[in-house]
């Protein structure tokens, strides 16, 4: 639009532009009023577009221009333009003015066309308000008319209205009068009738009013009165708080109300309170009542019920209505109350644990959990109610401490389980010795001692794992999903039952009848086997059973499976190699005493093998036999079947031969250390109580070493004559005969023996070695 | 530092008595007893050069039997008591007897002769302690801070004591003491206390430790089953008068405090076989030897209950806060343990015993008639001394 204002006036600049006609020219021309306008109000056209100006508007030249100026604007034309551009220019404002012309009388004729119609609207609007008029002042001589009626009417109403109000208000002072001076009587009536609570609002209405007008002797009197018979009500309702044969809460009615008669708090609470003490008390002592000095008490469950409807309950009574008739009494009222709440509920808690301290010994876990949960489930509100109390705490403190009595109790169960059921192995094997016949064997024993533990393991787990379960109330607390699965359980029950059974084994092993008699040996093996069996796979698979029952969430750390397995394998360890030092020894003092007490100087020319190296040959068999029911063969150096006759002949011809031969001949008396020496130099040295290894044929080399170890030290305490060797031969080339089968090494056994031989020969001053043939002879016969 | 390697010396015959020659101070030499039923037995002087790391050895017949056990005396460098076996025919009858020895040999140093058949001396009886009464002596033992001249010789379950004449040409029996009891009792062991003026001695009989006073020749005490099996020997601590070591068959070790008889003070299982032979070191009581016939010898430290339980304490007079002294103390609680095992024998170890010279030096006896002379560890010598 600024453009084409900008053009717009331009118009001798540019002719023959603008072909549009008049109706493209329309705004144009309307714009040109408008600027006529502004420029009378002294605005230009572009300062109000907001544009700066076009032509100068006092440019004299400027056709639409206020300050246009024909002379200037010819002579400019005149002046500057050629001729045939004036003659355009002349037609061009013909055709202007003539445009001009025509609009101008089409304006004229419109405009004189609304005149006539506006002319003839007033024509005929002068005459509707002249009806008008007429109604107008009809209207206006009616309310003339009523206005005088109201007038009238009001006057005559007027005084009566005001003695209306007057009544009115001398009624309603006349009720409250009526009232007032009723009210003796009827707070009289009230109390009679027991209707306190009536009572009680009456007084309070009344109070405020009585107090203002309390100078009006008649006010006074009704005043007194009330008090008198307020007071008479209090008495009452104190008389009826007392007596507390009611209920609770028609006693928190009678603290209302005495409130509401504004007795002080303070006292009343205390009152309160000291009731409600009475009658918790109440319900304690019957609860100690039925503790007893003696059972039958009632089942643990049925206590714990009863304590938490009577007593829990009516604590949880007493502290709601305590809080809602005491709220007021702020902070110091909570506290009195939680004081009270926590002195009783500390000796509930006392008797309840005494209570559980009786179920210690017994064996029913799920009706002490079931009483448990009771007891802390019921726990749970009164604690919502007094967090400062701290009862629900203390309420799973107690069942925690019970839930670790539970555990050690088990514990100590297990334990008993593993010793009665080790007596009974030693019953066992005690009795078919005496019956004659056969007990059950090594085998079943071990069997037996194994599930009975395992079973007993098994049912502690599942009682104990109720603590846990799910719907148990406590069981989501942070102990029993921590600590108590970890620690109580897993270390402290299994972990410590398997440590106390490995201490238990390892005490035979140190208990004082080191002569061997203490304990049976074969109630040794048994536990070394059930040690090593622990070890191999009973231990992981309780350990797994328990981690899969508990689910162990703690992150306190926990005895590997590996250190138990350790333990276990070194229990099994010294179990067998103690049993192969009692079992050596028992050998032993047999060999030792038939060295000893012999008079090998003066003994005869050998005719038998002696009966204790028989003796010898027959336990050793028993004890491999005791062992190959519970422990593998072993190893063996690979020898064939009947080597034994080989080697002995070996053993005893040729060998010996080459040993023996020298000290026999009395010339070369170094020879003897010599060739027992070379001979040493190529044998290993023999650990006599060494550690066995977990199989037959180590644990019977032990033993064999260990006799004939003796047998070498005591032969070497003595001195023997030429019969007494060859005796010591026979007896030597016995064992050689017996013993190789049971041993890893055989040539341990000819070691051993060849050195006692050698050692006899040693000690005898008159060295005749037997016959090689007639040793064996000799041996084949006996 | 390193130590020195054992010095081994080999015997002809089968040996198990080894004495250390009690009354010399200045020589390492050790006495030892051959057993041979066919020869001549001996007793090998045997002397240490500690310094050239060289033995001499001396060799006296001792033709009365074979040795089973000897001891010097402890006054007179030249006189030692020997328990022998005497057989005849049908019978072997164990004996006692008092010998000297030649004098020249008695202060050693004498110049190892080439050929020991040729210069072999005979020992001087000097008299038997004459038991045929009381059975077969087991051992000899020498009252140990007298002038040698009371000796206890335990012959079966007969424990006598003898008074010798100032010339030691006879031996007088001046009390004796039999054990009561059940079956055949014999005294296989016995030690005389140092303590209590010399008046206590103790003997071991199958499992039991007994405790007697040489002046009433009574019974004092007696800890019943001190060991499972057979005690070999014992030995009394030399600086606390009430504890004593005994060994045994169940291959340990024990140390007891004679005034509680229940219970061992400590016990060592180090030992693979039967312990033969216990002996307290003379001035440092923590140190402890064992031989055994698994053919180990073993020193132990036993610190915790010897007199130095906090090891050796440099100088009192350095600490002159008692307080202070004591938190000093406990702070170095030392620890009992093994300080060496050794195994240079290759048959069984009957004896053991401390040089009486010089306290860190011994010497072990194995049967095959092997002697080692060993020293303790130069590290915990200094650790000890320092």
């Amino acid at each position: 639009m600024a453009a084409a204002a900008a053009v717009g006036p331009g118009l001798g600049s540019g002719p023959g532009d603008s072909p549009e006609g008049p109706e493209a020219d329309a705004p144009e021309r309307r714009r040109k009023a408008h600027g006529m306008l502004k420029l009378y109000y002294g605005l230009s056209e572009g300062e109000v577009a907001g544009h700066p100006a076009g032509p100068d508007p006092l440019d004299p030249t400027d056709l639409n221009g206020a300050h246009f100026d024909p002379e200037v604007y010819l002579d400019k034309l005149r002046r500057e333009c050629p001729l045939a551009q004036l003659m355009d220019s002349e037609t061009d404002m013909v055709r202007q003015i003539r445009a001009l012309d025509s609009d101008m009388q089409t304006l004229v004729y419109e405009n004189y066309n609304k005149f006539i119609s506006a002319t003839d609207t007033i024509r005929k609007m002068k005459n509707d308000f002249r009806k008008m008029e007429d109604e107008m002042d009809r209207l206006a001589t009616n309310m003339a008319v009523i206005t005088n009626f109201s007038a009238r009417i009001s006057a005559t109403l007027q005084d009566r209205h005001e003695r209306i109000t007057k009544l009115a208000g001398v009624h309603a002072l006349l009720r409250k009068l009526q009232f007032l001076f009723e009210l003796p009587s009827r707070l009289t009536k009230c109390v009679e009738l027991g209707a306190y609570g009536q009572a009680v609002r009456y007084q309070g209405r009344a109070r405020a009013v009585l107090q203002q007008y309390q100078h009006l002797p008649s006010f006074r009197a009704i005043q007194d009165d009330c008090q008198v018979i307020t007071a008479r009500l209090a008495q009452q309702l104190r008389q009826r708080f007392r007596e507390g044969c009611s209920g609770a809460p028609e006693q928190a009615e009678c603290v209302e109300l005495l409130l509401a008669l504004g007795e002080p708090a303070e006292e009343l609470c205390e009152e309160f309170l000291a009731h409600a003490r009475g009658r918790l008390e109440e319900e304690l002592s019957s609860l100690e009542a039925e503790l007893g000095p003696s059972p039958p008490a009632p089942d643990v469950l049925e206590f714990t019920d009863r304590g938490g409807n009577g007593f829990v309950g009516g604590l949880c009574q007493v502290a709601a209505a305590y809080q809602e008739l005491f709220a007021a009494q702020g902070p110091a009222g909570a506290e009195k109350l939680a004081a009270f709440a926590q002195e009783l509920g500390g000796r509930y808690f006392a008797l309840v644990e005494r209570r559980l301290a009786q179920e210690q010994g017994g064996s029913d876990n799920s009706l002490l959990v079931r009483a448990l949960d009771r007891f802390h489930r019921r726990l749970r509100a009164p604690g919502a109610l007094l967090a400062a109390a701290g009862l629900s705490e203390s309420a799973t403190e107690i069942v925690e401490r019970v839930a670790r009595e539970r555990l050690s109790h088990h514990l100590q169960g297990l334990k008993a389980a593993f010793l009665s059921s080790l007596t009974d192995v030693r019953q066992a094997l005690a009795a078919p010795r005496l019956a004659g016949k056969e007990g059950p064997s090594l085998a079943e024993l071990l069997a037996n001692v194994a599930s009975s533990i395992l079973s007993h393991i098994k049912a502690s787990l599942a009682s104990v794992h109720l603590f846990t379960a799910k719907e148990v109330s406590f069981s989501n607390k942070p102990y029993f999903r921590g600590e108590f699965c970890s620690q109580g359980v897993r270390e402290g029950l299994i972990v410590g039952f398997i440590r106390s059974m490995c201490q238990t084994a390892q005490s035979f092993c140190d208990s004082p009848g080191e002569k061997g008699g203490a304990t049976p040996p074969a109630l040794l093996l048994l536990l070394s086997r059930l040690c090593l069996d622990y070890e191999t796979a009973t231990i992981s698979y309780i350990l797994t059973l328990t981690d899969e029952q508990f689910l162990v969430q703690d992150q306190s750390p926990v005895t590997p499976v590996s250190t138990l397995c350790a333990e276990a394998r070194e229990t099994a360890r010294r179990l067998l190699t103690h049993y192969v030092k009692v079992q050596g020894l028992v050998i032993s003092q047999m060999l030792r005493k038939s060295v000893e007490t012999r008079d090998w100087l003066s003994t005869l020319e050998p005719r038998n093998v002696r009966a204790v190296m028989k003796r010898v040959v027959e336990d050793t068999t028993a004890i491999d036999v005791q062992v190959g029911l519970l422990y593998e063969e072993g190893v063996r150096k690979a020898q064939s079947s009947d080597s034994s006759k080989r080697t002995f002949s070996v053993y005893s011809s040729s060998r010996q031969q080459g040993r023996y031969a020298p000290s026999y001949t009395p010339s070369a008396p170094m020879d003897t250390n010599l060739l027992s020496n070379i001979q040493k130099l190529f044998s290993e040295r023999i650990d006599v109580f060494s550690p066995v290894e977990f199989n037959k044929v180590s644990v019977l080399t032990g033993i064999i070493k260990i006799s004939l170890k003796t047998l070498l030290e005591c032969v070497r305490l003595r001195t023997f004559g030429r019969f007494g060797l060859q005796q010591v031969q026979v007896d030597c080339h016995f064992l050689q005969l017996y013993l190789w089968r049971f041993v890893a090494d055989e040539e341990l056994v000819h070691l051993l023996l060849d050195e006692v031989v050698a050692s006899a020969a040693l000690r005898c001053p008159d060295p005749v070695p037997m016959e090689p043939s007639v040793v064996e002879v000799i041996c084949e016969r006996g | 530092m390193e130590d020195d390697a054992p010095v081994i010396y080999g015997l002809e015959f089968q040996a198990r008595a080894l004495t250390p020659q009690t009354a010399e101070t200045d020589a390492i030499r050790f006495l030892v007893g051959t057993q041979s039923l066919k020869y001549d037995n001996q007793i090998h002087i045997i002397d240490f050069d500690d310094e050239n790391n060289i033995i001499n050895k001396n060799v006296l017949l001792h033709q009365a039997g074979e040795i089973w056990h000897i001891s010097a005396s402890p006054a007179d460098k030249g006189v030692l008591a020997t328990c022998y076996n005497k057989t005849t025919d049908s019978r072997v009858q164990a004996c006692a007897a008092v010998w000297r020895m030649p004098k020249e040999l008695e202060s050693g140093s004498h110049e190892s002769p080439d050929d020991p058949a040729s210069t072999a001396q005979t020992l001087e009886l000097l008299c038997h302690l004459d038991n045929s009464a009381q059975g077969n002596v087991a051992c000899v033992v020498w009252e140990p801070m007298g002038d040698g001249k009371k000796v206890i010789s335990l012959a079966d379950s007969h424990i006598l004591l003898w008074d010798l004449q100032p010339s030691s040409s006879q031996a007088v029996l001046a009390s004796s003491a039999a054990l009561e009891g059940r079956g055949q009792l014999k005294f296989t062991a016995g030690r005389w206390s140092p303590h209590h003026n010399c008046t206590q001695v103790a003997t071991a009989s199958d499992t039991t430790l007994r405790g007697w006073d040489t002046r009433s020749m009574s019974q004092i005490y007696c800890i019943e089953n001190a060991h499972g099996q057979l005690v070999r020997d014992l030995d009394f601590n030399p600086n606390k008068q009430y504890y004593l070591a005994s060994c045994g068959d169940d291959c340990k070790v024990k140390f007891w405090d004679t005034r509680n008889v229940t219970e061992p003070v400590k016990t060592l299982e180090e030992h693979s076989h039967w312990v033969w032979s216990v002996r307290y070191n003379h001035s440092h009581d923590q140190l402890v030897l064992t031989g055994s016939s698994d053919s180990r010898v073993i020193l132990s430290n036993m610190v915790s209950i010897s007199s130095e339980p906090f090891g050796h304490l440099v100088d009192d007079d350095d600490v002159s806060d008692p307080e202070e002294h004591h938190a000093e103390k406990s702070k170095e609680p030392l620890q009992d343990n093994v300080i060496a095992t050794y195994e240079e024998h290759e048959d069984s170890v009957y004896a053991v015993d401390w040089a009486s010279a010089d306290p860190w030096l011994f010497a072990s006896l194995s049967y095959d008639g092997r002697l080692v002379i060993n020293r303790v560890p130069r590290a915990l010598k200094y650790h000890i001394l320092l």
